[in-house]
């Protein structure tokens, strides 16, 4: 499966019209996040005005996922389009691989550290888990974990030794 | 066939859901904040997977209502107008027609109690969702590929707790070797084929369980050497969750967490 892409062109432009209006809707746990930054949004199928949008979500139990396709389909609805409908598809499961560079760097740039490009600690062995992230102040590498489970499921708790900043790790999954 | 499968979503969805539900009565009373919002974390991991779970069996039981209706007979259940969904599931079903492992329903007890439980079940749902990854249902290895990722830092986490009460104090340890007499005795069970289990193992779909038995106990016995602990020596194994015969603590439990949908039916808030 392929990443959208806003510049696309091989795209038609009735659906790039509609990719271009779910990057409007965003992550109501992470508001700077668009749907698309996300990579949740798996394929968009058009037909007239109705409009088919296939979803992964990003972890079983995310609770923002039921406000998404709520907000999805009101961003549609709202520009003319119906009926809209979502549908959900688990596998292949979403990885942090399938978000946007531009939403790393916006996430960054919001102060919480992105994902890793690859997970750097993936063994199964206790006490072996610190990976190094880099603080989204002032970029230094010497950080230490505070907490595997964070603010919300998809995220660690991490302080800089630094800075001395407590921060938000997006973790690689 | 199609009752077989409808039963083994039920009863993955129901221990995902209970030990959810028995873990989420701790949010609040963490023995300290990290450690609140990772036990409530993995609390909403295991809800979510029990809602894909029970989204499935709510597909197969309305596309296979003769076959699936006569196996429930609550009236609250039976009563339900139209499709089913995985609301009416989990909070319409009586104790008798959950699935769950009698593990999953053990009170939560101290935090060594809650640990331990959480290890013993993290390590059986890594393997379990780890062979459904090779099931011919589309479906179940979907949500076991999805789940897997969520799993293993549950097994990361509730191992090395075992680890820190089992290897700490002398009072950590005397609650973890507690803990483990209270516990073990429902461990058999997960090994313990139900004819469904068997019936979809057969073909492909259900995990065959005989064949993790020993990956769970030298993972367990691996854990248990850097812990201090001791596998305790064969003996009498409790069983029957899988088959709808459960603890007294099951009825509690559901008394509390269906009483909303029983007493106001069909409220939404
Ligand atoms: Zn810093």
């Amino acid at each position: 499966m392929v990443n959208y892409n806003l510049n696309n062109t091989n795209i038609p432009d009735e659906e790039a019209k509609v990719w271009q209006l779910l990057d409007e809707v965003s992550d109501p746990e992470v508001p700077i996040l668009s749907v698309i930054d996300l990579g949740i949004v798996r394929e968009i199928n058009i037909q007239d005005k109705a409009v088919e949008v296939v979803i992964t979500p990003t972890y079983s139990g995310c609770p923002a996922m039921d406000v998404i396709t709520m907000q999805i389909k009101m961003q549609l609805l709202g520009h003319g389009y119906g009926p809209v409908t979502t549908r959900t598809i688990l596998s292949p499961a979403w990885t942090t691989e399938w978000m946007t560079q531009a939403g790393k760097d916006k996430l960054k740039a919001y102060g919480i550290a992105p994902p890793n490009p690859k997970q750097q600690v993936c063994t199964p062995e206790y006490f072996q888990r610190e990976e190094s992230v880099q603080c989204p102040h002032c970029h230094s590498y010497h950080t230490t974990m505070i907490s595997e489970f964070g603010s919300t499921a998809c995220k660690s708790l991490y302080r800089c030794l630094d800075c001395q900043e407590p921060f938000d790790y997006f973790k690689c999954h | 066939m199609n009752s077989s499968l409808f039963l083994y979503t039920l009863h993955l969805a129901d221990n995902a859901l209970i030990t959810g539900h028995r873990n989420s009565e701790w949010t609040g009373h963490g023995p300290v904040l990290e450690q609140d919002i990772a036990i409530s974390n993995i609390a909403l991991d295991l809800i979510g997977q029990a809602r894909n779970l029970y989204q499935y069996s709510a597909r197969i039981f309305n596309d296979n209502i003769s076959d699936c209706k006569r196996l429930i007979s609550s009236p609250a259940f039976l009563a339900v107008i139209g499709d089913i969904d995985e609301d009416d599931l989990a909070y319409l079903r009586d104790t008798n027609e959950y699935y769950n492992l009698l593990l999953a329903e053990q009170t939560n007890g101290d935090w060594a109690k809650t640990i331990l439980r959480q290890f013993f079940f993290s390590v059986y749902q890594q393997l379990l969702y780890g062979n459904l990854l090779k099931s011919k249902d589309a479906h179940l290895s979907a949500i076991a590929e999805k789940a897997l990722k969520e799993v293993n830092y549950h097994v990361r986490w509730s191992g090395e707790w075992v680890i820190r009460l089992g290897d700490g104090t002398a009072e950590s340890n005397r609650r973890m070797v507690e803990a483990l007499d209270n516990l073990w005795m429902y461990s058999g069970e997960l090994f313990l084929s139900s004819p469904y289990e068997n019936e979809l193992a057969t073909e492909g779909i259900a995990a065959d369980l005989e064949t993790l038995k020993d990956t769970w106990l030298n993972k367990i016995q691996e854990t248990f050497d850097k812990a201090n602990l001791q596998i305790p020596p064969p003996g009498w194994m409790q069983q029957g969750g899988k088959t709808g015969k459960h603890t007294e603590h099951l009825g509690f439990l559901l008394a509390e967490m269906q009483f909303l949908q029983r007493a106001y039916p069909n409220s939404e808030w």
